[in-house]
């Protein structure tokens, strides 16, 4: 498997992995924030899917039909959808597309659930590697603690409860998400992971981010000539007063 | 073995032992699949489904439980995959994978229990004629393979071949129209429906010929009588039935 610059793509790909809790998503958007001020052309994909696939995925999980093969299945179904949809034109037009969550979380979770891990990576063989990987490695305590404080209520396969780990939900999602994390850790040289102590404050961790991706990325080759026109008035977002940089 | 002659006399089936082409479903033991799985493939018009309907009445006279399976009909995706076919949204790997869902969808939920039950599974298209469709467009064997390991091995498949002149009068005899789908009409051979029809009904064959290498399937002349065929199927599917 070769990265979208190995394979010649003129836009470059930046994902995130870690599990939940671990402060990845916070991240990602920092990133992104800075790129947008750099100017350089950014697209951050937040996984639309595609109405079809998100019926079925929907209608499995909610009726509880799914077993690890078609759970997986699916969700490589949705993944192509987006790969093919959404990502290769924006790495195709030169974009830095930046992804929360990639093929590795597939990876994960669905050898967690038994699936045989070479048939797993086989199947998303389609799909270039990103150019960088973050991975925020945080104590698996302090991300059960970010999601579970607030006594969510947790869907069946969130909390691997399919596994039959444990007839707790809550029991069942730390197991889960204790194994996913062994996963992880297990793939993090192979896929040349960018380990980021999550367990620093988050102005550290975007510091070493930023840093890394300067290094790593000639960003320079993706900035705009020239600032984007400000979109028509009634397109502009009517509150500002939470943006970070003052007006004017 | 009784040597008497005898009308109530049921054959027990002996097929062969079980395995997957790759690794299979996690936790399904493939001893355990103690019935036969027979697979008829085949373009639209070849003869399948009646062929089907036939051997079904055939073997359940014989005193053999049957259930029959085909492509999109799984409770989790079919509604879906045909709204997607409707609208040809869906880019070639996306497509390809849904199908994929709903063959594992009926295979765990149909196949396997019906073979470990003993029954004998008709498949009406299994994939093969899934993977022809996706080699016609394009798209890798060897990553087909890998997709479709959690297949079990059919203890036999047939291969109704006709030729594509042929599958066109019997198309338009039956529904006056061809079908968007198998003719191709996706792969932009030609505008013209017909043209595009024999161009892509030609590949698939060329398709199925490369996956006989793989597979070594029985190619049946789909061109003879309903009878004959069903002649040759019949010996066919007793010769397997009867142990290898």
């Amino acid at each position: 498997m070769k990265t979208f610059g190995e394979s010649n793509f003129p836009g470059r790909l930046i994902a995130v992995e870690g599990l939940d809790g671990s402060g990845k998503s916070t991240q990602i958007y920092l990133l992104k924030r800075w790129l947008e001020a750099e100017g350089v052309r950014v697209y951050f994909s937040e996984w639309n899917s595609s109405e079809l696939v998100k019926s079925a995925t929907s209608k499995g999980k909610k009726r509880e039909l799914l077993s690890p093969t078609t759970f997986s299945l699916i969700h490589a179904t949705d993944f192509a959808d987006r790969y093919e949809r959404h990502l290769l034109p924006l790495l195709r037009a030169g974009y830095v597309v930046l992804c929360d969550r990639y093929i590795f979380t597939a990876f994960g979770r669905d050898t967690v659930r038994g699936c045989p891990p070479a048939w797993v990576r086989g199947i998303y063989d389609f799909a270039a590697l990103p150019d960088l990987t973050f991975f925020f490695k945080a104590d698996l305590e302090v991300s059960l603690k970010r999601i579970l404080d607030g006594r969510p209520k947790l869907k069946f396969f969130e909390a691997g409860m399919d596994l039959r780990l444990s007839a707790d939900p809550y029991e069942s999602f730390r197991i889960f998400q204790g194994r996913i994390l062994e996963q992880y850790l297990a793939m993090s040289t192979e896929f040349n992971f960018n380990i980021i102590d999550a367990n620093q404050r988050v102005e550290v961790q975007q510091g070493i981010v930023r840093q890394l991706v300067s290094q790593r990325i000639d960003l320079s080759r993706f900035k705009r000539r020239r600032p984007l026109p400000p979109p028509p008035a009634k397109l502009r977002p009517k509150i500002v007063e939470l943006e970070d940089e003052p007006v004017e | 073995m009784k040597k008497k002659k005898n009308n109530n006399h049921i054959i027990v089936p002996q097929p062969g032992p079980k395995k997957f082409y790759g690794q299979g479903i996690p936790g399904i033991k493939p001893e355990e699949l103690v019935g036969s799985l027979i697979v008829v493939e085949g373009a639209d018009g070849s003869g399948r489904s009646t062929q089907i309907a036939r051997l079904v009445d055939w073997l359940e006279t014989c005193g053999h439980a049957t259930v029959q399976v085909g492509l999109k009909r799984s409770t989790l995706v079919s509604e879906e995959l045909e709204r997607a076919q409707e609208g040809n949204i869906l880019s070639r790997t996306t497509l390809s994978l849904f199908y994929a869902t709903d063959f594992a969808d009926q295979l765990e939920n149909i196949i396997l229990p019906a073979l470990k039950a003993g029954f004998i599974v008709l498949a009406d298209r299994y994939i093969y004629t899934l993977m022809a469709r996706d080699m016609a467009r394009g798209m890798d064997e060897a990553w087909l393979r890998n997709v479709y390991g959690i297949a079990p091995v059919p203890d036999a498949v047939f291969y109704l071949s006709v030729e594509a002149e042929e599958l066109v009068q019997r198309n338009l005899s039956k529904n006056a129209t061809l079908d968007y789908w198998e003719s191709g009409m996706d792969l932009g051979l030609s505008r013209d429906m017909f043209d595009s029809f024999l161009q892509y009904q030609t590949s698939m064959q060329n398709a199925f010929r490369q996956l006989q290498k793989t597979y070594g399937f029985n190619i049946v002349d789909g061109n003879r009588s309903v009878d004959a065929v069903t002649q040759e199927l019949r010996k066919k599917i007793t010769a397997v039935l009867a142990a290898k």
